[in-house]
């Protein structure tokens, strides 16, 4: 018997509408756990490094997570990997709702799609019973439109339902997969899916996910349990409302936007606007969000309230998490209500929260500029608002300029010339950013940016805090009960950090320092994409429920393979130099791993170098970023050395 | 006949503190698995969360009696705007609907409020339910004191067996495995 995980997956060929279920190796679980581990793997093995994203070669896979499925608390996380339309790199996005559970239930730990479908079809998995289904009257439906009618007609409510809407089907890098209160909105998967002619999954699941050692495994999630209860209503002083407790950034909790809207930039990751929130604003978008904010909602097995309904009168309700609250709002110079307006229509064409917004603004910026002219731009309303609404509908129907500006600020830039390329500054490795410029530059960011792969700075940040602390005080009573940091040299970096003086940013924490609180925060993350946790309670806030002292035993308990900390650290490090091959067999060099360039007014070349030198070093690359050969042998990687030689990317000379 | 008192246990359900995350399903299930724990499946939990999150839908169930008919209507109530199925809140384990059986069997669950060995100081939903939208309660009251039958789950079992397939046909059946071993 297989435990957490089913030990299938479901193959399916959309060219030749094939299906088949497929049992998966045990051998496979042991060396990458699971989700983003065993998808790399599977990327790697099957899809060569020139594939083109919309190839019918390409794999579109989605994937739960190992711990998916059982009772740990909020284990419910869809791990979807291919190689992305917009950076060309592997492309992993994640969602977080109830598919991944469901899929579990079904009895299949994967499903890996190749081909490409003659028509729009959707997938409807229930339990045994696998069909591929025409699709042909869910064309041009919205993506939570789509979710209802798949239910309606398959007579099944408690059916889940991943889906794309009009951006996704005419392949728009910014596309999303939607499902519910959740959305994997990065990189362009969307795109992917909707080449594939692929409109929506909906899977239904009735049977049991077992695990090895119960006894043991529900004394670990009780305890979780417990410390959620403690730690959530806890805040962290001088930490950001939304960040000070547990959970993704707690959006549609607070009302208090005082630190994005002076923070974040405005436009298109323009304008800082210092002195924006006052008491005016802040009553007038309070009335709105709760005027339209008619339930807090969580994901599967979580007690956390990330998500929220919105309804508003005239349009339909939608779901929304997180930050796509302020994007439009922001990147339009507009209010609230405008951002929970446009953000419906958003959703039903399924685009990412984070990139559209900027690059509508950008659109915008280029027309001002005189980049882009009024045939470019023929049929624009003259109203700010209304422009947006006009952008976001050609873009997702890839009409006139919406067809260069669905790929994505950084290749609309290129397509377009004239200078627009200094306009798509807000980028790295081609994906967009979040809308932030700052002052001086922050050592362990600076690193997080540059070698981050999945291409957002929340996926790779988290439990070592942003800045540091202004007393002693709050320092060691920050430091006295972290249980969570991997040992006492992070409690010291905590402690001399300060504010200014020597021991402060740039050259504070020091450049070694920096390497292993990137290295420790990257972990956490990695392991909770192979086990499908929710980065909201392990590796995203400060002072988790989920680290890496309690971890190894949830996946000892659940398993039964014998795991510690240095184990679960080895399949790390493995599944993060897969990952990082991967790239690097497409293309990914040093060269590719910087920040935007105005991201920091403040920059120190030298210190900057060091530090990439150094976190290399750190991670057993080569100065081009490339794993050594020895680093790959040591994970059981050989075979993925060897390759890399025989491409001529591993000089023979390095080994 | 005299008075006895009798201990009633209430879970008080807030509607409006659901979240929908159906921590109530994961951990039933898990809790009613044989052995305790060793697997879990909301399909089989003794409480289910009907939820329609785009109706502001979010309405915890739990699973009571066994029944083998049908209503011959089905009502609606519209509550606050919000239109639900009088089966929404029905509690049976009825042939109209998947709800409350086993996905395999179609054996009938019902809701013990964790007595079951060992008993739990309080249902393991409400323990799970950090958001306090099921609330545990215990009250008193007095009643005439009468012979209760407890029915055990083999018996509610076979009820259901003897209602899909006949009594004849459950006898017959269990003769021959009778036999057989």
């Amino acid at each position: 018997m297989r435990y957490a995980e089913t030990g299938y997956q479901l193959e399916i060929d959309l060219s030749r509408g094939n299906i088949e279920r497929v049992e998966t190796d045990p051998k496979l679980t042991e060396l990458h756990l699971g989700g983003l581990g065993t998808n790399a793997k599977m990327l790697w093995d099957r899809v060569p490094p020139e594939t083109d994203p919309f190839s019918p070669s390409n794999l579109l896979i989605f994937s739960t997570g190992l711990l998916c499925g059982t009772p740990a608390v909020g284990a419910n996380r869809t791990i979807v990997t291919t190689y992305s339309p917009q950076t060309l790199l592997m492309g992993y996005s994640m969602m977080g709702g109830f598919f991944a559970p469901e899929l579990k239930f079904a009895g299949y730990d994967k499903i890996i799609f190749r081909g490409k479908s003659p028509n729009l079809v959707y997938l409807w998995i229930n339990n045994d019973k696998v069909e591929i289904r025409d699709a042909s009257h869910l064309k041009g439906k919205g993506a939570v439109e789509t979710a209802a009618l798949i239910r309606q007609e398959l007579k099944e409510p408690n059916a889940q339902v991943a889906s794309i809407g009009l951006a996704g089907e005419n392949r728009v890098y910014m596309a999303s997969i939607e499902h519910g209160r959740s959305s994997a909105s990065r990189l362009g998967l969307g795109a992917i899916m909707g080449d594939k002619g692929l409109k929506a999954i909906a899977v239904r699941g009735t049977k049991d996910i077992n695990i090895a050692r119960p006894a043991e495994y529900m004394q670990l999630c009780n305890d979780v349990l417990q410390y959620i209860k403690v730690r959530a209503p806890n805040l962290i002083p001088e930490v950001m409302p939304i960040l000070a407790g547990l959970g993704s950034p707690q959006e549609m909790v607070h009302y208090d936007e005082k630190w994005h809207t002076e923070n974040f930039m405005w436009g298109n990751a323009r304008t800082r606007r210092k002195d924006f929130w006052n008491k005016e604003v802040e009553e007038k978008w309070k009335e709105t969000q709760e005027r339209v904010r008619t339930r807090l909602i969580s994901c599967y097995n979580c007690p956390m309230k990330c998500g929220a309904i919105i309804s508003i009168p005239g349009i339909s309700t939608y779901m929304m998490k997180c930050f796509s609250k302020l994007t439009y709002t922001m990147a339009a110079y507009s209010d609230l209500e405008f951002g929970f307006r446009i953000a419906q229509r958003a959703t039903e064409y399924g685009v990412d929260g984070f990139s559209t917004p900027q690059v509508m603004a950008f659109g915008l910026e280029l027309y001002e500029a005189g980049i882009l002219t009024d045939r470019d731009m023929a049929g624009m309303p003259s109203d700010n608002e209304g422009r947006f609404y006009w952008l976001l509908d050609r873009i997702v129907r890839r009409e006139g300029i919406g067809d260069v500006l669905a790929n994505g600020t950084y290749w609309a830039a290129e397509q377009i010339g004239k200078g627009a390329e200094a306009y798509a500054h807000n980028n790295i490795k081609k994906h967009e950013q979040l809308p932030l410029k700052l002052g001086m530059l922050n050592p362990i960011y600076f690193l997080m940016y540059c070698t981050g792969e999945k291409g957002n700075i929340t996926q790779i940040e988290g439990n070592f805090p942003q800045a540091p602390f202004s007393t002693m005080e709050l320092k060691e009573a920050f430091v006295k009960d972290w249980v969570q940091a991997p040992d006492d040299k992070f409690k010291k970096y905590v402690l001399d950090w300060e504010m200014r003086g020597e021991r402060s940013m740039p050259f504070y924490p020091p450049v070694e320092a920096c390497c292993e609180i990137v290295d420790w925060q990257e972990k956490m993350h990695h392991i909770d994409d192979a086990l499908g946790l929710c980065a909201g309670l392990s590796s995203f806030p400060l002072k988790p429920p989920y680290h890496i002292h309690n971890l190894p035993a949830f996946i000892s308990a659940a398993t039964g393979m014998d795991m510690d900390e240095a184990g679960l650290t080895q399949i790390f490090n493995r599944n993060r130099n897969l990952v990082r091959a991967i790239n690097v067999r497409r293309g990914l060099r040093r060269a590719d791993e910087k920040p935007p360039e105005d991201h920091w007014k403040k920059r120190f070349p030298e210190l900057e170098e060091k530090l990439l030198d150094g976190y290399y070093k750190f991670k057993g690359w080569d100065l081009q970023g490339i794993p050594t050969k020895e680093t790959l042998q040591e994970l059981d990687l050989a075979y993925v050395a060897e390759d890399l030689e025989q491409r001529g990317i591993i000089k023979n000379e390095q080994g | 006949m005299s008075k006895v008192k009798k201990k009633v246990k209430v879970i008080k359900i807030d509607l409006d503190k659901c979240n929908g995350c159906r921590a109530c399903e994961v951990i039933c299930s898990a809790f009613h698995a044989t052995p305790k724990y060793s697997n879990n499946n909301p399909a089989r939990s003794r409480i289910r969360v009907i939820h329609d999150p785009l109706r502001d839908i979010y309405l915890p169930v739990y699973a009571g009696e066994y029944t083998a008919a049908e209503c011959m209507g089905r009502d609606k109530y519209v509550i606050d705007g919000k239109e639900y199925s009088e089966c929404d809140f029905c509690r049976a384990s009825c042939p109209s609907r998947d709800v409350f059986k086993e996905p395999d069997s179609g054996l009938p669950l019902k809701c013990d409020m964790c007595e079951d060995d060992p008993a739990q100081e309080k249902p393991l939903c409400v323990q799970w339910c950090l958001n306090d939208a099921l609330v545990y309660e215990e009250t008193e009251v007095e009643e005439e004191e009468k012979k209760e039958v407890k029915q055990e789950d083999v018996e509610i079992g076979l009820e259901s067996m003897i209602d899909k397939y006949g009594m004849q046909k459950v006898l017959e059946t269990v003769a021959r495995m009778t036999k057989k071993s």
